[in-house]
């Protein structure tokens, strides 16, 4: 169904819906710009991040996290919407894991923030089911014959992370270095860490 | 569906359609691509987060029309419309609201009208904050303080 009034500019649209939700006390725009704050500050993929960086160094909270990563992640401080089950898949040298929600845009807010909008895309969403080697390709992530690769889907039930495999080289640098080469990518799966 | 351009250039997973996520024109984010590319996205986006939290709406619900629209997009008007993610988001919100009985689209429909029909408007500026995307300083990161609770503000 498709309105004549939704052709309308949707800057419009969502104008004259705040509007109207104000007038009827539904909303009040300070609590509105409160969650577009911190979705555009603070929740985001320097969360998973310290996670990763947490899980390379620390086995015994690497063991906790792949075991239940809401929990592990909650010892961190990350949780909240879109976050009420996390399941953390670890990549080896011989698998690699990619994560897509292929029904909508379905995404582990609290450490990685909101989707970027190639996760979002319909070409990303059908086709790295089907293809996901050539996709990974095209990020620029070219895998050997010998890496199997996994696709997970995410849903409202379950939300996936992935933990990076951790480069070489880096032995001798902190947990907070660790994390600043962590990316939003890598924990997606369409990407690897690299080292410093 | 037709490739999008958004993958892989020069190895990167870069949202070619956004910004230049990586250069040193970055936008207003660490390790991260900007969230929203204009403000009625960002609008739209608290105001179901905001009507969610206070227990107006059940996330499942919208998620189910959501979920439809983005196939409807798919199915009928890819090719038409440029797909726009927001846009999918924002009628699941108008569906959503109007099965709750908070507001109909038609009322939805009426209002727009009326704020199209204003003289001084230009093309549907949005006045609140005047949010400027790229400007943003890049350092403070703050804590979340102001994040409502359940926001999933990383405490």
């Amino acid at each position: 169904m498709t309105t004549a009034t939704s052709h309308l500019d949707p800057a419009l649209r969502a104008e004259a819906l705040a509007s109207l939700l104000a007038e009827r006390g539904l909303i009040d725009q300070a609590t509105v710009d409160s969650f577009i704050k911190a979705y555009e500050q603070s929740v985001g993929p320097m969360n998973g991040a310290k996670v990763v960086a947490r899980a390379w160094t620390d086995p015994q909270y690497r063991a906790r996290l792949l075991a239940d990563g809401t929990t592990a992640i909650a010892e961190l401080g990350f949780k909240g919407a879109q976050g009420e089950k996390i399941v953390v898949l670890e990549n080896t040298p011989r698998l690699h894991h990619v994560v897509v929600c292929t029904l909508c845009s379905c995404y582990p807010w609290p450490v990685l923030g909101l989707p970027p909008s190639w996760y979002k895309d319909p070409s990303y969403r059908s086709r790295v089911v089907r293809e996901p080697r050539q996709v990974l390709a095209e990020f620029g992530l070219v895998l050997g014959d010998d890496v199997q690769i996994k696709v997970f889907d995410s849903s409202s039930e379950v939300r996936y992370m992935v933990l990076p495999l951790r480069p070489p080289g880096t032995e001798r640098l902190t947990e907070e270095e660790l994390a600043a080469l962590v990316t939003r990518d890598s924990m997606v799966g369409v990407a690897q860490v690299s080292g410093p | 569906m037709t490739a999008r351009p958004g993958h892989g250039r020069a190895g990167r997973a870069d949202p070619g359609y956004l910004l230049d996520a990586a250069g040193v024109a970055a936008p207003p984010r660490d390790n991260g691509e900007l969230v929203f590319a204009e403000p009625w996205e960002s609008q739209a986006f608290g105001v179901a987060m905001a009507l969610h939290q206070a227990g107006h709406f059940a996330w499942e619900d919208f998620r189910q029309r959501l979920i439809a629209e983005i196939g409807d997009w798919q199915a009928h008007r890819a090719g038409q419309e440029e797909w726009n993610y927001y846009r999918c988001w924002l009628r699941a919100l108008e569906r959503t609201l109007a099965g709750a009985g908070l507001v109909s689209e038609a009322e939805v429909g009426e209002r727009a009208a009326l704020l199209a029909a204003q003289p001084d408007r230009g093309h549907a500026r949005h006045e609140h904050g005047g949010r400027e995307h790229g400007g943003r300083e890049h350092g403070g990161r703050e804590p979340s303080a102001a994040a409502p609770s359940g926001a999933g503000d990383g405490r």
